[in-house]
């Protein structure tokens, strides 16, 4: 077991990567295979950094260190009518803010105005030599600077440790409804998500639920609004309007993989609409389940044990379960090793690849 | 080795596309930012990605300096060419190479124009968000380096939130591609980094998009104001109401002043500031919506509210604010536009202080912006002709910028750092800071061949020019109408 350290302050976060001479991030361990350690590694967990330091509804910003998890920002969100717009996901298993820009993860919400990677606005880190710098803005708008803060999404903890983030968040729409079109194929899903992606009706968030029998539909604003939405999408495609304790439990078990729990492999690939069958086919024939999200623009996709995820074609970044990290990577490109050596020229954190 | 340089050039382009007389190269000595000159050696208009690739790996070898060039539209310098480097114009790839309308997606050549990317896509129900008032004429490469804005950002983000892919050639002559056609992506967001990189990272070739939905429904207002305190405050009950509307705009006295005079613009009389609130989506929901906005502002007892009952109105709006610009530049021979953003709940403050910092500096200064996002756009009026009136009116400037990052705001919003604001980066960014930004810039551009001398401070300063018009005004080109 590699040991793992719990600064409580930033300086002791910076100390501690000064301390080591190759460390890693961890933030709850809710995506198992991103925590993981190679020998002689040590973890420096965000624990202890878990706080929201500054909330202003007014301005649609909230700054908060990494380690304070998603419930608690969503909680404090919540009480003030507003949210993060893209459902980040394991928020009831623990997952912390800084956990989810690192790998990368949005949910379900998505689909409208955009992930993550849309709504993060500065960052503070610390670099590979311990420096603590903070990048970014604490505005909603803000040009000054390479746009570090985007970068950081989907990072993995290989450029630096997150101290601290600031987000943009939205008013939370008064009412939702979510509708449920059972399915003949996975052909009739992409039909779906093209013409829900180009109509009128704005949609909130549009899936593909676990067992691909059914695509989930979710219409978010005034209250008044959204019966006339859900009757015209219904009067296209035959289905129905799920009861308000049926559609919340169906999309927290969707944002807690819970679907995926009876399986050791978890893994997130990233595709188009018109991907979307010849995808489903190759984990049908692994024996595994798929939650398609984001209109047909993101998979998380559940393995039995045996099945090698190499066998989904396509690169695949492990989540969860004993495979390697990333699966059929791209080509690491020279710039990617040259930015690597910028913001951590002694390989404190762990290699690309 | 300058010879050297361009013979290498030559070997690439035929010589209509490499302009080497001094009339030619004159139409490129400035971008918007026109109080600045510099005189490039050549001008090259590649109409092929392969020709891009070709000049840049010939600028790596020749160690020659280059800025890549869409419209010129700067308003920071960015586009201003390095003396005795070349500019790399792109307006020739103009091509939209693939729309998707399935997949709501368009890849494009950078020299493409903003707006023809909408009007690509608008037969298939949807529009390209981003839409800087600009946006007739600068291309989506420039947006792309400038992380552009417009007065939908509120809702929609800037340029980087629907950039979803990016094919570059960087400034070492490495070909990469980052993103691609999915929203989603795995590992480090590159796109994120690439975008709003000023042109100092290399050129980006061809550019993945998100489309959207046109908005089926709009229910847009103007309402003017007694004071400017009066319309903040609208703002900020419009804000904590929990509506989110597509754009909430304030244009000043002056620069209504402006706007009636060039493109006729009726406002109601007597008016310190006037408010611009849209929303925008399904019927059903803006049928919902707009009387919550309509109460609001009833209740924020404004001089007069006007809704617009059709879509001409609303274009009328419109008009008047998109040409702001260009219209406060008709009240006076030359003009300076800042882009500092204060938190929201300070811009009555900030415009305060900025009317009497403009006093005090004896100037005339204009407020159009986007309050929504509290990103502040001062004209600030000068004669280039009177001695000393571009000094006041660039120390007015930095006086704002201070303003803005004491209040905790940015620089900039979306006009990025460019030539003007390089020595105010300090400000907001400490020396480690800088420098993690220096190294970042290194990895990119080892040899500091991109745009060299923009974003950072210390550069060298181009020459200074007091007064006149774009060089494309010059030549007829454009015009301040
Ligand atoms: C009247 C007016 C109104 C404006 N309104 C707005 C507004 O509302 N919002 C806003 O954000 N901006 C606005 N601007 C500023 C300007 O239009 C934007 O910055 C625009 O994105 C510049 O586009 P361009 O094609 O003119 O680029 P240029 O000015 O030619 O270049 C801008 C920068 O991009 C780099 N560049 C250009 N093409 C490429 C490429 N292919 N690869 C890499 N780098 C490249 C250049 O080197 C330069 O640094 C306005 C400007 C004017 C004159």
């Amino acid at each position: 077991m590699s040991p793992v350290l719990q600064p409580g302050t930033v300086a002791e976060l910076a100390e501690a990567v000064r301390a080591h001479p190759a460390v890693l991030a961890v933030g709850a361990g809710t995506k198992p295979r991103l925590a993981e350690m190679r020998n002689g590694c040590v973890g420096i967990s965000t624990r202890k950094l878990s706080r929201l330091v500054e909330y202003e509804p007014d301005e649609f910003t909230f700054t908060a260190l990494a380690g304070t998890p998603l419930a608690e920002v969503t909680a404090a969100l919540t009480a003030k009518g507003q949210y993060l717009p893209f459902d980040p996901p394991l928020a009831a298993a623990g997952a912390t803010l800084g956990g989810t820009v690192a790998a990368g993860l949005s949910g379900p919400g998505r689909f409208r105005y955009g992930g993550v990677r849309d709504f993060i606005l500065g960052v503070r880190f610390v670099d590979g030599e311990g420096r603590i710098l903070r990048l970014g803005g604490k505005v909603v708008k803000n040009a000054a600077g390479f746009d570090l803060p985007k970068f950081f999404v989907g990072s993995l903890g290989r450029f630096g440790i997150l101290a601290e983030l600031t987000f943009k968040v939205f008013p939370r729409p008064p009412a939702a409804l979510t509708l449920r079109l059972p399915l003949a194929g996975a052909e009739a899903a992409v039909a779906i998500f093209a013409a829900v992606g180009r109509a009128r009706w704005e949609v909130d968030a549009a899936d593909l639920g676990p067992d691909g029998e059914a695509v989930l539909l979710r219409l978010a604003g005034p209250a008044g609004a959204l019966p006339a939405l859900a009757q015209e999408i219904l009067g296209r495609w035959p289905g129905e309007v799920l009861a308000e304790e049926v559609a919340t439990r169906t999309w927290d078990d969707l944002t807690a993989f819970r679907w995926s729990e009876t399986f050791p492999y978890l893994g997130k690939v990233v595709l188009t609409p018109a991907q979307l069958p010849g995808l489903l086919g190759a984990v049908k024939t692994l024996g595994g389940r798929a939650h398609v999200s984001a209109g047909g623009n993101v998979a998380y996709i559940a393995l039995p044990a045996g099945a090698d995820p190499a066998g989904l074609g396509r690169p695949v970044l492990t989540l969860r379960g004993a495979a390697p990290l990333w699966i059929r990577p791209a080509p690491v490109p020279a710039i990617a090793a040259a930015v690597k050596f910028a913001l951590d020229p002694s390989g404190r954190f762990p290699a690309l690849g | 080795m300058r010879d050297d340089a361009l013979s290498r050039l030559a070997g690439i382009l035929p010589p209509d596309r490499l302009l080497r007389q001094p009339a030619q190269l004159a139409a490129y000595e400035s971008d918007a930012l026109t109080a600045y000159q510099a005189s490039p050696i050549a001008i090259a208009l590649p109409e092929t990605t392969e020709e891009v690739v070709a000049l840049v790996r010939a600028c790596r070898e020749a160690r020659l300096p280059f800025v890549a060039r869409g419209s010129g539209t700067s308003l920071s310098g960015g586009s201003l060419p390095v003396a005795g480097g070349i500019v790399i114009a792109l307006n020739r790839l103009n091509r939209i190479l693939r729309l998707d309308p399935d997949e709501r997606t368009a890849v494009v050549e950078p020299g493409v124009i903003n707006l023809a990317v909408t009007a690509a896509a608008a037969p298939h129900g949807l529009y390209y968000a981003p839409d800087p008032s600009s946006q007739s004429i600068c291309t989506i490469g420039g947006n792309v380096a400038f992380n552009s804005g417009g007065a939908h950002c509120l809702k929609y983000g800037m340029t980087s939130n629907h950039v979803l892919g990016i094919k570059a050639v960087l400034a070492t002559g490495e070909v990469v591609e980052f993103g691609g056609a999915s929203r989603e992506q795995l590992g480090p967001d590159w796109c994120g980094l690439f975008t709003g990189n000023e042109g100092l990272f290399g050129i980006a070739l061809e550019i993945t998009l998100q489309l959207l939905p046109r908005p089926e429904c709009y229910h847009t207002v103007l309402a003017g104001y007694r004071t400017q305190e009066e319309a903040g405050n609208a703002v900020s009950a419009i804000v904590a109401s929990g509506l989110l509307p597509g754009a909430i705009e304030i244009m000043d006295a002056l620069a209504l002043e402006a706007a009636v005079a060039a493109v006729h613009a009726d406002y109601p009389p007597g008016c310190e500031a006037v408010l611009i609130v849209e929303l925008e989506g399904p019927r059903e929901v803006v049928a919902a919506d707009r009387g919550r906005l309509d109460a609001i502002i009833a209740a924020s007892q404004p001089v007069e509210a006007r809704p617009a009952r059709d879509a001409a109105e609303r274009l009328a709006i419109w008009k008047g604010r998109k040409s702001a610009f260009s219209a406060v530049g008709r009240l006076s021979p030359d003009f300076i536009v800042q882009d500092g953003v204060v938190p929201r709940r300070r811009l009555g403050e900030a415009l305060r202080r900025i009317a009497e910092m403009t006093r005090e500096a004896g100037l005339r200064c204009a407020n159009v912006f986007h309050a929504g996002d509290g990103n502040l756009h001062p004209l600030i009026l000068y004669n280039g002709r009177v001695p000393g009136e571009l000094a006041r009116a660039e120390a007015l400037a930095g006086r704002i910028l201070r303003m803005c990052v004491e209040m905790g705001g940015s620089i900039t919003g979306e006009h990025g750092v460019g030539v003007e604001k390089r020595e105010y980066l300090p400000d907001m960014f400490n020396p480690e800071e800088i420098d993690c930004l220096k190294r970042l810039h290194a990895a990119f551009d080892p040899l500091q061949i991109a745009n060299p001398g923009k974003m950072f401070p210390g550069g060298s300063a181009p020459a200074l020019a007091t007064h006149g018009l774009h060089p494309l005004e010059k030549a007829g080109v454009i015009s301040r109408e």
